[in-house]
């Protein structure tokens, strides 16, 4: 064991820029989330998904392959097009979700419930490093399980059906990344504001679900009762998956949504409210956040 | 010297209600104590040292730097010691410390290395790989000292370090304290309500009240200052040749009853002449006290005055 000298000494050695110091937050909340084994099990199997997309895509260019299973039929059913990429995207988000569910609430709480974040913002560290730190952690852990590998697939893709293809169906490739962001950074505030807020872990992992599904029914409420289409505003994945819609196709699309994000049939509302909407549940997280993260608290 | 912590007309509102109430004060110790009764205001002055709250008006200087425009830099300089438990209960007391060195700047190895020097350093090396939340009271105060010290800062806030300590812990901890005090390398500022705190630890004290400054005073110079003052108790036929011997000697003196006298020594003169004199006189000193100011007496004249002034 090293023998330490039991006397106070000034710190005398070098100081990292700030840029590095921010990674710390990052770094350990990872370290702890690297010790639940079924969170691993979990984080594994979420590439499942992009593993068998890119045997599809393999069997695709490959009829011999095919043929081999005697389904040689079945190339021409699959289409790798922008529907492909959206029910990929879709799977991988929803699993995102689940992800989110399980580690966004032990993000900030804990800092919260012993008071700790004090100690953090009592450095040169400030709270938007502070959430930028703990919502990396969500950024990247879902950022590897949507749109780097939906990128690779289609790369992939491009690969195996050559430059034109690529060229003509650049639309995907923005859709993919778009597309996941959006999700992403939506996702990682509501989960962080949650946490900030909702200190029992199962109580904020339940209600990341609850946003998704009582609201979602609350605003099919508003339209039979009120007769309108507008309640859809409130139904998250029919809102995020507007917005795929026409980052993967445009303005005419000819798919409806990825998988657990399909646009609601009842009514079509114009993307434009899909922005806003979204961006106003944003701004609220944000608010939440900004009422919580405080080196101390102010009692009026 | 050159002041630690400045405050110019300081002004705190929360909900539209003062807090601090327009602040002036220079302070140069080397340890300086926050003295006042709960709700005076000890606590939203260290939070706005430290950038937390912004000032409604006025302003306030940390070795220099403006808490409005330059908190960051502030913070890079201090090390905070908070009252109430402060600590992320599922991480491990030198894995916590650690992570509060590389917020502060440190590279990863030498955080750590910190973080064990510093948790041996305030008593806690055996417990060091135990989680936070099993820690005792005491063992969370001294690893909240050790996350506080653990960068080398200029200046140390301390907030109530001895809360809810026992008797020896307390000692434990008003050492540690001393120590790093008496090596020199940092400046210390002390919030406490407990007087016997600041008065073992520091050498200038700021009394607030309400939201004012009721006193700012150098306590080093009030203990050497008190070194002259002496109280006296004597017996004898010729009290008043006595008094008159000291007037001689260069001494300021006031009779009181029943043989008591009031005096102040000057310069050089050393009190053991004071009994050959007497011995000189035939009159028995039957008892000889220095008349000290305490803290103690300095925090009650200034709680007395109406607004805090003294």
């Amino acid at each position: 064991m090293a023998v330490y000298k039991k006397t106070y000494r000034p710190y005398e050695g070098t100081l990292v820029p700030a840029w590095r110091r921010f990674f710390a937050v990052p770094r350990y909340a990872i370290e702890d989330l690297h010790r639940s084994r079924f969170l691993n099990i979990f984080y594994i199997a979420t590439f499942a998904y992009p593993l068998i997309a890119a045997i599809i895509i393999y069997m695709e260019h490959n009829l011999a392959a095919l043929r081999l299973w005697n389904a040689d039929r079945v190339a021409a059913l699959i289409a790798i097009d922008a529907g492909f990429f959206m029910s990929f995207l879709g799977w991988q988000s929803m699993l995102a979700l689940f992800l989110a569910a399980f580690i966004g609430p032990g993000l900030v709480s804990p800092d919260l419930a012993n008071n700790a974040l004090s100690l953090y913002l009592a450095r040169p560290f400030s709270r938007v490093e502070y959430v930028l730190g703990k919502a990396g952690v969500l950024w990247l852990l879902m950022s590897l399980m949507t749109w780097v590998p939906g990128l690779l697939l289609f790369a992939y893709q491009a690969s195996l059906e050559g430059g034109d293809w690529a060229a003509a169906h650049a639309r995907i490739a923005s859709g993919l990344f778009f597309g996941a962001w959006i999700w992403i950074l939506w996702l990682s505030l509501l989960a962080l504001a949650l946490s900030a807020w909702v200190k029992w872990k199962p109580a904020a992992g339940a209600l990341m679900f609850g946003v998704f599904f009582v609201a979602a029914g609350f605003g099919g409420a508003i339209n039979q009762v009120e007769d309108t289409k507008w309640g859809l505003l409130l139904n998250v994945p029919n809102v995020v998956g507007t917005l795929w819609v026409w980052l993967f196709e445009g303005d005419h699309p000819a798919s409806n949504g990825g998988v657990f994000f399909r646009l609601d049939q009842s009514g079509v509302i114009p993307v434009w409210t899909c922005w806003a909407a979204l961006a106003a549940l944003c701004l609220a997280c944000l608010y939440m956040l900004g009422r919580k993260i405080r080196g101390a608290e102010v009692v009026r | 010297m050159d002041p630690v912590i400045e405050l110019d007309a300081l002004e705190i509102r929360f909900g539209g209600r003062p807090i601090l109430k327009k602040l002036n004060a220079s302070l140069t110790g080397r340890a300086i104590g926050l003295l006042g009764p709960n709700g005076a205001g000890k606590s939203t002055l260290l939070n706005t040292l430290m950038g937390f709250y912004k000032p409604h008006s006025g302003t306030a200087r940390v070795l220099g730097y403006d808490v409005r425009t330059r908190a960051r830099q502030v913070r890079g300089l201090i090390g905070y010691m908070p009252e109430n438990d402060a600590f992320i209960a599922s991480m491990t007391g030198v894995r916590f410390v650690r992570l509060m060195a590389e917020l502060s700047g440190l590279p990863p190895e030498q955080a750590l290395e910190r973080a064990h020097e510093a948790f041996f350093y305030v008593g806690l090396g055996e417990v060091r790989y135990r989680a936070l939340e099993t820690y005792s009271l005491g063992m969370k105060q001294a690893a909240k000292l050790a996350q506080a010290i653990v960068h080398g800062p200029r200046l140390l806030f301390l907030d109530e370090p001895t809360n809810g300590l026992d008797p020896p812990a307390r000692a434990r901890m008003i050492q540690l304290i001393q120590e790093i005090r008496d090596r020199g390398d940092l400046t210390l500022i002390l919030s406490s309500h407990l007087l016997r705190d600041v008065e073992e630890c520091c050498d200038q004290v700021l009394i607030l009240k309400d939201g004012n400054i009721a006193a700012c005073c150098n306590l080093e110079e009030e203990r050497r200052a008190n070194q002259r003052f002496l109280e006296l108790e004597t017996r004898g036929e010729s009290n008043g040749c006595f008094l008159e011997a000291l007037e001689r000697l260069g001494c300021q003196t006031a009779q009181g009853a029943q043989g008591r006298v009031k005096l102040v020594l000057p310069e050089g003169l050393e009190v053991r002449r004071l009994y050959a004199l007497a011995d000189e006189q035939s009159v028995q000193i039957r008892r000889l006290n220095h008349k000290r100011d305490s803290l103690e007496d300095i925090f009650l004249k200034a709680m007395e005055g109406p607004d805090g002034g003294l």
